[in-house]
């Protein structure tokens, strides 16, 4: 999110430990740091969202042990943000949760339309299976390194991915279209 | 617990089609399970039957018109739905609730976790052929619903919750009937345990079913109940207290072998501490007013809107598209404790009258997920045992 926002500040001087740590390791792939309404967000940059993730999981001084959820944004309506990332059009966003301290991290990695490949995080945690399905399912964003990569929640003989938005509510005419054939087990 | 099979008179394995339309799955889901003999080799969990694109209606939806779609995500327990995703907006727009409207929404939110649970109970019980339990269970839950329809209007519907308050104060004979109902359960709660809690049957056929270590649930996503059975002490009312949770006294109930013995368990005690939670909140429930008062965010009185120009004024300019509910730009994620574990709403802001983004957290979405740990190796007739233990709802599975 862009620096104007209200409530958004970038905290410099007592940054969280995580923060620091985070800085001290992967300098050149933070983007942007946002203190929100008592939520830390963290922007990197995709090259090192795996090493980062691992990172957070690994070291025991942080262990963000547990992955809450993932999920992704379709920017491509908020001008800001798209000018802020240079223009990419979804943001992946993992929430992560330390069991020991109950802190929360937002992570959020900007995924250009040019390459909707990231790697996945299934290594990590068992939860990211379904939900790395899910994003590829809703959004499109291909896992690399995803055990099972297939749609979840829509038919598998599903065209489009319908949280885009570009996606419209009502759909295409699937509902009309739709085939009850039985190739699909 | 994998049982040794002879694998030399097996020849290719067989594959059972689960569902969609099962009376143990409690809503439409289906598994594709392998089986060799009466022992499961694999269970392949297909889901999206329910799929009816809740995130995608959050982007359409003005803030006070989603509320009616949180009813729909676990239809067990609509009030903690409605509940942890007004507590989400009111974060985004950093305000709080006077004490009375958090008090009301505690006691509610917490009646609804005993009927989230009186479900599960009977209708895994009925699973496993204990029909009396599923009779006990419902008459309770009956009273409950009695006293949601009084308060909400709807038995199921409840959209009960709005932004900075809620639908309407409680009614006058409220207090006395949740007081009724608490007096009796306990006693209806200890035959149930009398009729499971060392009933042969029931521990041969949950004890050691379904198990999942403690890390094995973290990895998963594991929360609630669920993860609590494994012996992880983590409720969110405690570690993160919301709504004044952290004025009530009550325990959180941990149990050791996350089997489905203790999954029971753990949930037969939340039902006490629930009632725990709700006689303190009754007998500390403050006077006042139950919304936030700003025009900008709760409807004025019928009085106000009807006599007052400012009052017709706050009235349309809340009504109306475009003019409603706005708040600031920014993103939120906000969890709470519903009766499945943590239920947790994502919005993006924008600024405008609907979010830029709804994202929901659904629990049963990852106690689902582990279903083929939890079932392989295991029996065909664990397979109800397993998913009954879990209860997935399948609203909130496929939003």
């Amino acid at each position: 999110m862009s620096g104007q926002q209200t409530g958004t500040e970038v905290v410099e001087p007592q940054e969280p430990m995580v923060i620091q740590q985070l800085r001290g390791k992967f300098s050149d792939h933070i983007l942007t740091v946002i203190d929100q309404r008592g939520e830390l967000s963290v922007v990197v940059d995709k090259d090192a969202s795996f090493q980062i993730l691992e990172f957070l999981k690994v070291d025991s001084n942080l262990s963000y042990d547990f992955l809450v959820d993932v999920t992704a944004i379709d920017y491509s309506q908020m001008e800001d943000v798209l000018i802020e990332y240079g223009y990419a059009r979804y943001m992946l966003v993992y929430h992560l949760n330390c069991f020991p301290t109950n802190e929360r991290l937002r992570l959020k990695v900007p995924v250009s339309e040019k390459d909707l490949t990231i790697k996945s995080v299934v290594a990590l945690w068992d939860s990211a299976n379904w939900l790395e399905r899910e994003v590829y399912d809703m959004f499109g964003i291909n896992f690399d390194g995803h055990p099972d990569l297939r749609r979840i929640l829509m038919p598998d003989n599903f065209e489009g991915f319908p949280l885009r938005k570009d996606y419209p509510l009502r759909g295409r005419g699937e509902r009309e279209k739709f085939n009850f054939g039985r190739e699909n087990v | 617990m994998p049982k040794s099979v002879d694998r030399s008179t097996t020849g290719e394995p067989m594959t059972l089609s689960f569902g969609p339309q099962h009376p143990a799955t409690h809503g439409t889901l289906r598994i594709v399970l392998e089986l060799d003999g009466e022992t499961v080799l694999k269970a392949t969990p297909h889901l999206g039957y329910l799929h009816t694109g809740f995130e995608k209606l959050g982007e359409h939806l003005d803030y006070n018109q989603y509320i009616v779609v949180t009813d729909r995500m676990n239809y067990l327990s609509p009030l903690s739905n409605n509940f942890g995703y007004a507590l989400a907006v009111e974060k985004l727009f950093d305000m709080e609730l006077p004490k009375r409207g958090q008090y009301i929404r505690v006691i509610m939110a917490e009646l609804s976790r005993i009927a989230d649970h009186l479900i599960w109970l009977g209708t895994s019980a009925l699973d496993l052929g204990a029909f009396s339990v599923f009779l006990y269970g419902f008459q309770q839950r009956e009273k409950l619903y009695k006293i949601f329809e009084n308060t909400t209007g709807a038995r199921l519907t409840t959209s009960y919750t709005r932004v900075g308050g809620l639908l309407r104060d409680l009614y006058p004979d409220f207090e006395d009937e949740v007081r009724s109902f608490i007096r009796d359960f306990p006693k209806k709660l200890k035959e149930i345990h009398t009729l499971l809690t060392k009933n042969r049957i029931w521990m041969d056929r949950t004890k050691d079913v379904g198990q999942i270590s403690s890390e094995d649930a973290i990895s998963y996503g594991y929360t609630g109940p669920c993860l609590r059975a494994t012996g992880v002490d983590r409720d969110l009312r405690k570690v993160e207290p919301y709504s004044s949770y952290d004025e009530f006294d009550f325990d959180v109930p941990v149990g050791s072998n996350g089997d489905a013995y203790d999954r029971y368990l753990v949930r037969m005690e939340e039902m006490v501490q629930s009632c725990r939670i709700v006689v303190q909140a009754l007998d500390n429930l403050p006077d006042g007013p139950i919304n936030v008062e700003s025009h900008k965010i709760s409807l004025p009185s019928k009085q106000e809107t009807y006599g007052h120009i400012e009052g017709l004024i706050h009235h349309f300019k809340i009504i109306m598209d475009g003019h409603g509910i706005q708040p600031p730009v920014g993103e939120i994620y906000c969890a709470t404790e519903s009766p499945n574990g943590e239920l947790g709403f994502y919005i993006v802001s924008d600024g405008s009258g609907t979010a830029y983004r709804v994202r929901v957290r659904p629990p049963s979405f990852f106690h689902f997920q582990a279903f083929d740990r939890l079932i392989r190796g295991g029996m065909v007739s664990d397979v109800v045992a397993v998913l009954g233990s879990l209860n997935i709802i399948a609203g909130e599975l496929d939003r």
